[in-house]
């Protein structure tokens, strides 16, 4: 006879009630947490500093007197806060996350590392030049890598995030429209567009309208052909675009848009397919931006912080925003900045942000791009399209892949929720793959397929984790079609049941305030 | 390759179950023409973690790391000690590699997190809301200034001379596309700000006036009259914060009455990093909240009635309201916010107003041995942790040969206001807690030695 | 009072040179639960087929185009506090705004209510 060393014994099973219920809320390891403003005063600190010496006050009489309502912590209830309050989230370290178009792929901590080195984070934007070389010179070299793997001109590193890349994109688009007295109007935009593209040219003062695609996904070509004309300044494409398909005519679109007197800025969103593969400069684009969370693997961070580099054809460079580095014929590094742009830049659309971008992106973009190296990196576009591929067929037969019959696909797979049975959704897919232990996949995006699930699995996950998600992702598909109506309640296991976005979008609490205020308030 | 699992065992099999005799095959959508047939030629292959390790450190030790000088740069970047337990926080796998929070069930961490922020900055600012994050400072008071126009569908902003050039410069580039009218002008050299010009400026085609608290030159002055001025002529005051620490000290741009404040949060939390990434914070009344640009995270009940947290009000966002959205802004700053709110959690409102005390005790403390040394003047009247000196003598040269010396002596006027010649002597000196008495002696005395 | 339907799924209720405006009841589920809705100022002239207003739910937001012209001379003020009213009775309480008609012969390209109907079902 075998001890069982668990100390279980089969009578226990009896003894068990519902365990539902605990007295704290907590359950194990899932444990609860209140906001700090519940359990910290204005009186607590963590942080022990020094009685400032008594001096004359140079305030200008404006001291702030009234309390400011910050309730502080020691440094061990700080840690315990935020530590619980992380274990609610899912992240890539936990597990594959399949969210198609953001790319959510393994973050080195290499990465990590040498962003700290104090000689990248602790030195200032505003240092004298001959002070921050180095930076300078890793700025230049990424910038290199950026302009060669893209077989593009220049490139612009100061743009925040990749929205604000395609801002930069088509601010210099515009610019140099002007330049030549043309004062062309209209930006045309795929239906299935990340809602960044019309919401940009919008920013930038454009008028928006519509490419349709065609039956296949891409963008139709002889209807794109019609529309263009004098009034259109440029034609924003995805490629491969957000039904992660490569659009196949992307050479005859910018031939065509460039006849048209018009310019090409391409959405590089999803460079991270092609890179080492394909370079968008081959295919005619003036301008692209390159998500460096996204291709080159700096954290998303919960939602930023991004990084938004521009590379740009012969035709726009001119117009390129300030500030950007230039080596000397020295070997030194400089800044090109207001300064120094008339002479060396004068036809620059200006400065889109104070300082020189994001640094701390660069240092590690630049780790994970030298790690990888030329080959390394159209390994990486391999392995994320073989995998989306895998993703595709070994799921095509139980859920709907609306272009799957065309051919394969290239990042990311989509699906969309036909054949489920009345009443089931998207949603209820999403939320069941939650009970799972998967974040879902990009729901109802993009717009041209209904119901559309997109999968993006990227290249860091490996055949025996895709073969468990598509096992899971199968099992909650079958239960969908069938009309598991425990799918509806979904999920189950999360630390929060379904959230009631409505009452949060009716009546708006943004800011916490204390019981009684919030009631007076009602 | 360390970050790619699969085999070659592996892309056999899945070929195989895709269908398809080789990897090309998948890539046959690419036109032939722009096809490569192997790695980029001139670019390096694969290295390993110790290679590329070593390369980057050579590259940063060619900069002057500001904790081994005295260190006297701000000018809207500031250095501030941050507990280590800040960096420690956000490097949690949870927290580093979540995406932004759209499946609320499991990102309550992110979103509990978020709404916490947005109380700690409208506090801090004292607005009624805050949103979770802009890219930064300058990026956000362009976004106050579009804001603005659309509140009171007027296009003209009256920008303060003591707003941060590179926010001028940011603001200029943008309104030359849209068409909005700023008036802009440079500093002067004198001890107050410019709040009385700015009243005179106000008129019934103002829509905002955007002033800088404390401005470029660190002076403060009472935002209260401009407020009103602003609001007798159905306009806007928006305040601009690049010092938040300064607010643990200095009454609130909302307490004077700022219809939108901005601001820049790098100082808590996240360190300088040569420019980014940064946070842009953004506060405003609550009547203005479906005109602000960025993401909200508002409170809620789960089907059980539990308490939880949602992004909301989403519908001005571009992703739902694409060319008609409030900006085209998608992600954020969300890491930086998380290093802001941890630091903050830390020192308490307790804290933050000795540290602030601090800063200012040591800053007046520096003024005025500064003012000793012959060929210096102080310019202030009233400051925070930064003030503007005035030198006998062009700055910028005079900070080029102190960084010669390994003094970071501060940020000159030259710098930040190239081809004008009445700021030219202009020296921007910070001052924080991380700032010794010994290092304020090493700029006395190598200023004494470089004007004499 | 007659009441008049168009394809964008707008109501006109006239009465005199008066119209009141909403949304019909099969928009209203379409939408969803409405979260918001941004109605036009007091005075504001439209023509026929502008943006009058926006109706929001949660994820969507939706324009909503005046089905005359006219000048506006009130809108729902109940639907800032309670936005559910336009689900609850969108052509009754959930109405949007009054205006006063400038051209009442713009009513005789609109659906009637049966009308309305036959062209909901075939959708």
């Amino acid at each position: 006879m075998s001890i069982n060393q668990s100390g279980w014994r089969p009578e226990m099973a009896e003894e068990r009630r519902d365990t539902t219920v605990t007295a704290t809320g907590n359950k194990a390891l899932m444990l609860e947490e209140a906001l700090i403003f519940e359990i910290g005063d204005t009186h607590t600190t963590g942080v022990d500093i020094a009685d400032a010496a008594a001096s004359a006050s140079k305030l200008g009489g404006l001291e702030r007197k009234a309390e400011i309502g910050l309730p502080g912590l020691s440094e061990p209830e700080t840690v315990r806060h935020y530590t619980r309050l992380s274990r609610q989230n899912y992240a890539i370290d936990l597990g594959l996350f399949p969210l198609g178009s953001c790319t959510m792929k393994h973050n080195p901590r290499l990465n990590e590392k040498v962003a700290r080195l104090p000689g990248f984070a602790d030195i200032h934007p505003l240092a004298p030049i001959q002070c921050v070389q180095g930076a300078l010179e890793l700025i230049d070299q990424l910038a290199h890598w950026l302009v060669t793997l893209t077989g593009m001109h220049s490139v612009a590193m100061s743009p925040k995030a990749g929205a604000h890349g395609e801002l930069c994109g088509i601010l210099a688009i515009r610019a140099a429209l002007e330049a030549r007295g043309d004062t062309r109007k209209v930006v045309l935009v795929p239906e299935s567009a990340h809602g960044t593209n019309p919401a940009t040219a919008a920013f930038a003062g454009y008028a928006v309208d519509n490419i349709p695609a065609n039956q296949d996904g891409r963008v139709d070509l002889a209807a794109l052909k019609a529309r263009l004309g004098p009034d259109v300044a440029a034609v924003m494409i995805t490629n491969p675009n957000t039904c992660g398909l490569f659009e196949r005519d992307m050479k005859a679109i910018s031939d065509a848009v460039h006849a048209a007197g018009a310019f090409v800025y391409c959405d590089g969103a999803n460079f991270n397919a092609i890179v080492g593969r394909v370079r968008p400069g081959d295919l005619g684009v003036d301008a692209m931006h390159i998500n460096l969370h996204k291709t080159f693997s700096t954290p998303h961070g919960g939602g930023g912080p991004g990084s938004g580099p521009v590379v740009f054809s012969q035709a726009l460079t001119p117009f390129a925003p300030l500030p950007f580095v230039e080596k000397a014929a020295d070997g030194s590094f400089r800044l090109v900045e207001e300064e120094t742009a008339e002479e060396h830049h004068g036809q620059s659309f200006g400065r889109m942000v104070a300082f020189h971008g994001q640094m701390g992106m660069f240092t590690r973009a630049l780790s994970y791009i030298l790690s990888h190296g030329a080959d390394g990196l159209r390994q990486v576009a391999e392995d994320a399209v073989l995998n989306a591929n895998y993703v595709l067929r070994s799921l095509d037969d139980v859920l709907d892949a609306p272009f799957g019959p065309s051919g394969p696909c290239m990042h990311e797979a989509l699906f969309s929720d036909a054949g489920l049975a009345e009443g089931f959704t998207t949603l209820d897919i999403a939320k069941a793959l939650i009970d799972e232990g998967y974040h879902p996949m990009t729901m109802y995006f993009p717009l041209v397929v209904h119901g559309a699930m997109l999968i993006e699995p990227t290249e860091t996950e490996s055949k025996a984790a895709l073969d468990q998600f598509v096992m899971a992702l199968r099992s909650v598909a079958e239960r969908a079609k069938t009309g598991d109506q425990a799918l509806k309640s979904a999920p189950h296991f999360a630390p929060r049941r379904r959230l009631d976005e409505t009452l949060a979008a009716r009546k708006p609490v943004l800011v916490w305030k204390e019981p009684a205020l919030a009631e007076a308030a009602e | 390759m360390r970050y790619l699992p699969l085999t070659a065992d592996d892309r056999t099999a899945m070929l195989a179950r895709i269908g398809a005799a080789s990897i090309d095959d998948l890539f046959v959508d690419v036109p032939e023409a722009a096809r490569l047939d192997g790695p980029i030629h001139g670019l390096p292959n694969h290295a390993s973690e110790l290679a590329v390790e070593r390369h980057l450190s050579a590259l940063a030790r060619k900069n002057t790391v500001a904790d081994d000088v005295p260190f006297f740069l701000g000018a809207g970047a500031y250095r501030h000690h941050v507990p280590a337990s800040v960096d420690h926080l956000i490097q949690r796998g949870e927290f580093l590699t979540a995406y932004t929070p759209y499946q609320p069930e499991i990102a309550q961490g992110t979103l509990q997190m978020l709404f916490e922020f947005q109380t700690q900055v409208a506090r801090l600012l004292g607005t009624d809301v805050a949103n979770a994050s802009m890219y930064d400072g300058s990026t956000a008071c362009w976004e106050a200034i579009t804001m603005a126009r659309r509140i009171t569908k007027r296009g003209k902003a009256i920008l303060s001379s003591g707003l941060h050039p590179h926010y001028v410069s940011v603001a200029n580039t943008m309104a030359k596309f849209t068409g909005d009218v700023l008036e802009t002008a440079a500093p002067t050299l004198t001890a107050e700000p410019d709040t009385a010009s700015l009243i005179d400026k106000i008129d019934g085609d103002t829509s905002c006036v955007v002033v800088q608290y404390p401005d470029i030159l660190g002076r403060i002055g009472d935002l209260s009259e401009l407020a009103a001025a602003c609001h007798a002529n159905k306009a806007l005051l928006i305040a601009v914060v690049t010092e938040p620490v300064a607010l643990g000290a200095l009454k609130s741009p909302g307490e004077m009455d700022a219809d939108i404040v901005v601001g820049e949060g790098q100082s808590l939390g996240v360190g300088l990093q040569f420019g980014g990434p940064y946070v842009g914070l953004m506060g405003c009344k609550e009547k203005y909240i479906r005109q602000m640009p960025g993401r909200f995270c508002g409170e809620t009940v789960d089907a059980e009635g539990k308490r939880g947290f949602v992004l909301t009000l989403s519908t001005r966002e571009q992703h739902i309201r694409r060319e008609k959205a409030t900006s085209n802004i998608c992600t954020n700053s969300g890491l930086c916010a998380l290093a802001f709110s941890i630091h903050m959690t830390l020192l308490g409102e307790a804290g933050l107003r000795k540290l602030a005390m601090v800063n200012h005790t040591q800053a007046v403390a520096a003024a005025e041995r500064l003012a000793r040394v012959p060929g210096v003047e102080v310019v202030n009247r009233s400051f925070f942790n930064e003030f503007t000196l005035k030198l006998s003598k062009e700055a910028r040269p005079v900070v080029w040969q102190l960084a010669e010396r390994d003094i970071l002596a501060g940020v000159s006027m030259g710098r930040l206001y190239p081809g004008e010649d009445a700021l030219a002597n202009g020296l921007i000196v910070a001052v924080t807690e991380t700032t010794t008495a010994e290092d304020v002696e090493a700029l006395a005395s190598a200023l004494e030695e470089v004007l004499a | 009072m007659p009441r008049y339907f168009t394809e964008d799924h707008e109501w006109v209720d006239v009465d005199g040179d008066t119209g009141t405006v909403g949304i019909s009841d099969y928009a209203q589920g379409q939408l969803g639960d409405i979260v918001f809705v941004d109605l036009p100022e007091e005075g504001k002239e439209l023509t026929k087929g502008d943006d009058a207003a926006v109706v929001e739910s949660v994820k969507a937001a939706s324009d909503v185009y005046s089905p005359v012209s006219g000048t506006v001379i009130e809108a729902n003020g109940d639907l800032g506090d309670t936005p559910n009213l336009v689900n609850d009775d969108a052509e009754g309480d959930g109405w949007f705004f009054k205006l006063t008609l400038s051209d009442t012969s713009e009513l005789d390209g609109l659906m009637d209510e049966s009308a309305y109907e036959a062209f909901v079902a075939k959708l």
